[in-house]
């Protein structure tokens, strides 16, 4: 695998998107949007009545994150990854929508593999576990829509240098099957 | 005649509040080792430069006194309760209840438990704990904090095998665990494997597994080599540090063992995320 490593900062446009590669580490900068099941029904419910969503996805990336309680003086709790399967039904709606990147832990279904080809997107992995590393690297955090949710609400974070891997890219690369392929001893 | 020692409910409920801050915020030594271990022998980039921010993360959360990880898990306490032990001051398990919400809410640690399974409202103080208690010669109460994961509990199997399907059957089950759990369970992963009992008592022996120090084989010689040719076929999959593909899928493979019916071969996979978080203390 590559091991590039390249800065990106949000929102992406379908050039930068179409030039990434499983495998290359990216930094991330700017904004991202945390959202994880709660508010990916939310949104879908809001979709499929024909309402506007809360926030204005194109060329955004989401965050699947439930971080652990700020301390005083913490901007963030620990932020590490959640498991991105559980938002598969309702990620190729907001792909569809212009969503250029999603960032979470483990595979993604045919689906949504299928959504990222065709409508020019990025998922990317973050490392599961490795929250108190990562939420040095957010520096700023407000919540922009469903409050009711608490910790499920979606926040605006801004990120400085955040750690990821290209894992699904709009060529239908899966580093998943990959890494498996290239490691596994018969 | 035997010399009754008495332990005050109180000291129990700061004891397992203690146990739940440090279990998330420190983790141990042997922990650290693998990870080095597995960063020097890995071949895959993507694998080392992965253990490489698993090392920094647990510097940075023990530096900072933070979790290593947002999902601070559901509180599994062992009490190892000695039999010449009085326990004052009201109800045990209210003492560790106690300790659990004083533990996650003094450390911010995440509320990750649902009173109900189908309800699923949110108890907003991590209890009720998982409690498991055995009655233990002697005159001291030793308390085993493990805060478990959601993730890798979810990639955990038990099947009941027949016993004609022998050590084979047991590998084929243990691997194949592992290899649909992908991914999911943030490896690398600690597996805990419980062979025998009955069903409750095999999942029970697959956790115990998982608390044993890294690096420790079974002191018999035949399921010391049964955990070894498990941890060497399980890093021959691939799978690799976080999914992503790599040699280092494991840390260990902990495989413990108890008497079982004629008929039956009661087989438990408990997996952990590398977060493999357990702290304890006697009284």
């Amino acid at each position: 695998m590559p091991q590039t490593q390249i800065k990106l900062t949000t929102p992406l446009s379908d050039e930068t998107v179409e030039n990434l590669r499983i495998g290359q580490k990216v930094l991330l900068n700017g904004v991202l949007f945390t959202g994880r099941d709660a508010a990916h029904k939310k949104m879908v419910e809001l979709l499929d009545q024909g309402k506007p969503l809360p926030i204005d996805i194109k060329g955004q990336v989401i965050y699947y994150v439930g971080p652990s309680p700020a301390k005083p003086g913490q901007i963030i709790g620990s932020a590490g990854p959640t498991t991105s399967g559980r938002m598969d039904s309702y990620t190729p709606k907001l792909i569809a929508l212009g969503l250029k990147g999603m960032i979470g832990k483990g595979k993604r279904s045919q689906e949504v593999i299928k959504a990222i080809k065709q409508h020019k997107s990025v998922y990317f992995a973050a490392v599961g576990g490795a929250a108190a590393l990562i939420s040095k690297s957010i520096k700023s955090c407000r919540v922009v829509a469903y409050p009711e949710l608490g910790p499920e609400a979606i926040h605006e974070l801004y990120v400085e240098n955040f750690p990821v891997i290209v894992t699904n890219d709009t060529l239908g690369g899966d580093l998943y099957e990959e890494g498996l392929k290239i490691y596994a001893i018969k | 005649m035997c010399k009754i020692k008495t332990i005050h409910t109180k000291e129990i409920t700061e004891t397992v509040a203690r146990l739940c801050i440090e279990a998330n915020y420190y983790l141990g030594d042997d922990v650290l080792k693998a990870f080095g271990k597995g960063r020097e022998e890995e071949s895959s980039l993507t694998g080392k430069d992965i253990l490489t921010q698993l090392l920094l993360n647990a510097e940075i959360a023990a530096q900072d006194q933070v979790p290593m990880c947002q999902d601070t898990g559901s509180a599994v306490v062992f009490l190892d309760v000695g039999q010449e032990v009085w326990i004052e001051g009201g109800n045990l398990s209210d003492a560790v209840n106690d300790g659990v919400r004083k533990g996650y809410a003094e450390g911010y640690l995440r509320k990750s438990i649902v009173g109900h399974p189908l309800n699923r409202v949110n108890t907003g103080d991590n209890t009720p704990a998982v409690i498991h208690t055995r009655i233990v010669p002697g005159d001291s109460l030793k308390i085993t904090v493990s805060p478990k994961g959601g993730g890798s509990e979810n990639m955990s199997a038990i099947k009941m095998l027949k016993p004609a399907e022998g050590i084979e059957g047991i590998k084929k089950f243990v691997i194949d665990t592992v290899k649909s759990a992908g991914p999911n369970p943030c490896p690398p992963i600690v597996v805990g494997v419980g062979i025998g009992g009955t069903f409750e008592k095999c999942a029970l022996l697959a956790k115990e597994a998982l608390l044993r120090e890294l690096g420790h084989p079974s002191p018999l010689p035949d399921i010391a080599a049964l955990e070894k040719e498990l941890f060497t076929d399980i890093n021959s999959l691939g799978i690799g540090p976080q999914g992503l593909g790599g040699r280092t899928t494991a840390l260990a493979v902990h495989v413990e063992l108890y008497p079982c019916h004629i008929a039956s071969l009661p087989v438990a996979v408990n997996i952990n995320c590398h977060a493999a978080r357990h702290k304890e203390a006697v009284l």
